[in-house]
């Protein structure tokens, strides 16, 4: 496949495309957003008071909960979208217009590529609806703009390596059904993590597996970034993980859409 | 003619390909002539669509050659795409789009700037009778409209070599004789169109190139006439009351084929009017009741059946 010039133009029309298309199923939006506040409500206000209480702190309560299970959230959110994602590629894949571009004389990847930053932007959206309903009830962050910028950024890097990987997982799919289920992993990865509880309170083997699994030093290192508790190595290793996932996406999903389609 | 001569749009030599132990097409070879229409009948599942799909650089072939204006399709692809514009069996638009923004997608795609674009995508809203549908979403559409504005997308690139797969499966006869007007439209302009068709109508009219695909090869090739002179299949059928009329009619006429359960009595015709007066003068002259008359003229399945015999019927219903 030879590179084209044109790359950066026929994939901002791409992501124009997609961004018109989530406008008209703004739905999709909201179930993104929608499944990480629920979370984030059912643990701070059912689970939260013995949770608070379990963390060992000096106040120990609901309010140091919702400090605690924010960062693990937004991962979740991020995380959550790819079912989403792969959901609308599959049906993207499925229609003819597909086939439409790719007998025409456009930059081959600009399919993928705007399916990823529309998701990427999608993903932000519900970042932003979260962190509203965090802050409403009592999240504060305790570090200054230039961490929180850190800490978009690495959200916005985590988006980019997930909406690859899931662009890739929705191609890959036989059915639309099949392209729903398939992230399902992704979105059960940070539980088993220190988005929810400190990874020192797991079984030795689950505690080792969440210490070496990619969402504990992502959630560690935004954890750090929004309330100034340590973040060591995690950053890097976040980083890491987000540039091979990035990579592996990519050539996966490049490969499966240059593939023939099914007949 | 040769592969590399300019005159030539599309250039195929041993083209082969399979799915698994099936051979969907098993060494064609074929040269369309740049300006002319060159129709592809054949039944469902016979490899038409295949063809245009390896052809359009979708799918890769198997084996063989295949250069379209002179460039290789595998070495290629991208000079491919750039001259040939390509209208599916299944319509190639965004339903969640309406038919202007389907439009202006093209002409983004095509780099033809905000000024350009706007124009082009007007002048084509105008020629496919889409002005009033043009704010509509396409899913509201018909399935006329859905094919006018599939098309439209095609020649937002002015492509010179055209690919139609079944334009007009499924239309209306309206739409359909829309379809052919524009076709014919396309080729006075210069353009060069590989079709695929199951109406021997359909290629009778538009075609100056006929091939016939039928277990991945071409079983017959020709103008459109020289492939009629291959089917015997149009006749007369006439119903009789009793089988006493039944039988006075089949002395009359010499090499009629009977059917005693119908009583009818099919006498081979070309369905010119000449051949009809004829046979009524001798109905007349024998004064013999007839119930009922009807015209049977050739289509795909007569042509098929001559071509193939029984092979055919296991062929048909796939």
């Amino acid at each position: 496949m030879t590179a084209s010039p044109l790359v950066v133009a026929d994939s901002a029309t791409m992501l124009r495309r997609n961004l018109r298309r989530m406008r008209r199923y703004p739905s999709l939006t909201f179930f993104i957003a929608g499944m990480p506040v629920v979370f984030l409500l059912l643990f701070v206000f059912v689970l939260g008071g013995t949770m608070g209480a379990g963390l060992g702190l000096a106040g120990g309560g609901r309010a140091d909960y919702v400090t605690y299970l924010v960062p693990g959230i937004l991962m979740i959110t991020v995380a959550g979208a790819a079912q989403g994602t792969a959901i609308s590629v599959s049906m993207d894949m499925t229609t003819g217009i597909i086939a439409r571009f790719k007998t025409m004389d456009i930059a081959r990847v600009s399919v993928l590529t705007g399916h990823v930053i529309g998701s990427v932007i999608q993903t932000m959206i519900a970042i932003a609806i979260v962190v509203v309903v965090a802050v409403l009830i009592g999240f504060r962050a305790t570090t200054g703009p230039l961490e929180w910028a850190a800490a978009v950024g690495l959200l916005v890097l985590t988006a980019f390596a997930i909406s690859w990987l899931s662009v890739a997982l929705g191609m890959s799919a036989k059915s639309v059904e099949t392209a729903s289920n398939l992230p399902m992993i992704l979105i059960l990865l940070p539980f088993l993590s220190s988005a929810f509880v400190p990874t020192e309170s797991l079984p030795d083997g689950l505690s080792w597996f969440a210490e070496h699994q990619p969402f504990t030093p992502l959630i560690e290192t935004v954890r750090g970034l929004l309330l100034g508790t340590p973040i060591g190595t995690s950053g890097v290793v976040a980083v890491g993980w987000c540039l091979v996932i990035s990579a592996l996406g990519y050539v996966w999903a490049r490969r499966l859409y240059d593939r023939d389609p099914a007949a | 003619m040769t592969a590399l001569d300019p005159r030539i749009a599309i250039h195929v030599a041993g083209l082969r390909k399979s799915y698994g132990t099936q051979v969907v097409l098993d060494g064609i070879d074929l040269d369309v002539a740049e300006g002319t229409v060159f129709a592809l009948l054949g039944p469902n599942g016979a490899g038409k669509t295949t063809m245009v799909r390896i052809l359009s650089t979708l799918i890769s072939a198997d084996g063989g050659e295949v250069r379209i204006a002179g460039h290789d399709i595998v070495s290629e692809p991208d000079a491919v795409r750039g001259i040939i514009g390509v209208t599916g069996q299944f319509s190639a638009v965004d339903d969640l789009f309406t038919g202007e923004e389907n439009l202006r997608l093209m002409t983004d795609l095509r780099h033809l700037g905000k000024a350009a674009g706007h124009r082009r995508v007007d002048e084509l809203l105008e020629r496919f009778d889409l002005v009033d549908a043009a704010a509509k979403p396409v899913r509201t559409y018909s399935g006329g409209m859905r094919r006018r504005l599939d098309l439209a997308m095609t020649l937002v690139g002015d492509p010179r070599i055209i690919f139609l797969d079944e334009p007009t499966a499924g239309l209306d006869p309206r739409s359909r004789r829309a379809m052919w007007e524009t076709i014919q439209e396309l080729v006075a302009g210069g353009v060069t169109i590989f079709l695929t068709t199951q109406y021997l109508e359909e290629a009778d009219r538009l075609a100056d190139h006929i091939a016939l695909l039928d277990h991945g090869t071409f079983i017959a090739e020709g103008t459109p006439d020289e492939l009629k002179r291959l089917v015997t299949g149009g006749h007369v059928q006439l119903s009789f009351a009793d089988v006493a009329r039944l039988d006075r009619a089949a002395t009359v006429f010499d090499g009629a084929t009977r059917d005693d359960e119908s009583l009818t009595l099919q006498v081979p015709s070309d369905g010119g009017i000449d051949s009809l007066r004829a046979i009524l003068d001798r109905l007349e002259a024998s004064s013999i009741d007839v119930g009922e008359l009807s015209l049977q003229t050739p289509d795909l399945d007569d042509v098929f059946l001559s071509l193939t015999g029984d092979d055919t019927q296991k062929a048909m219903p796939r």
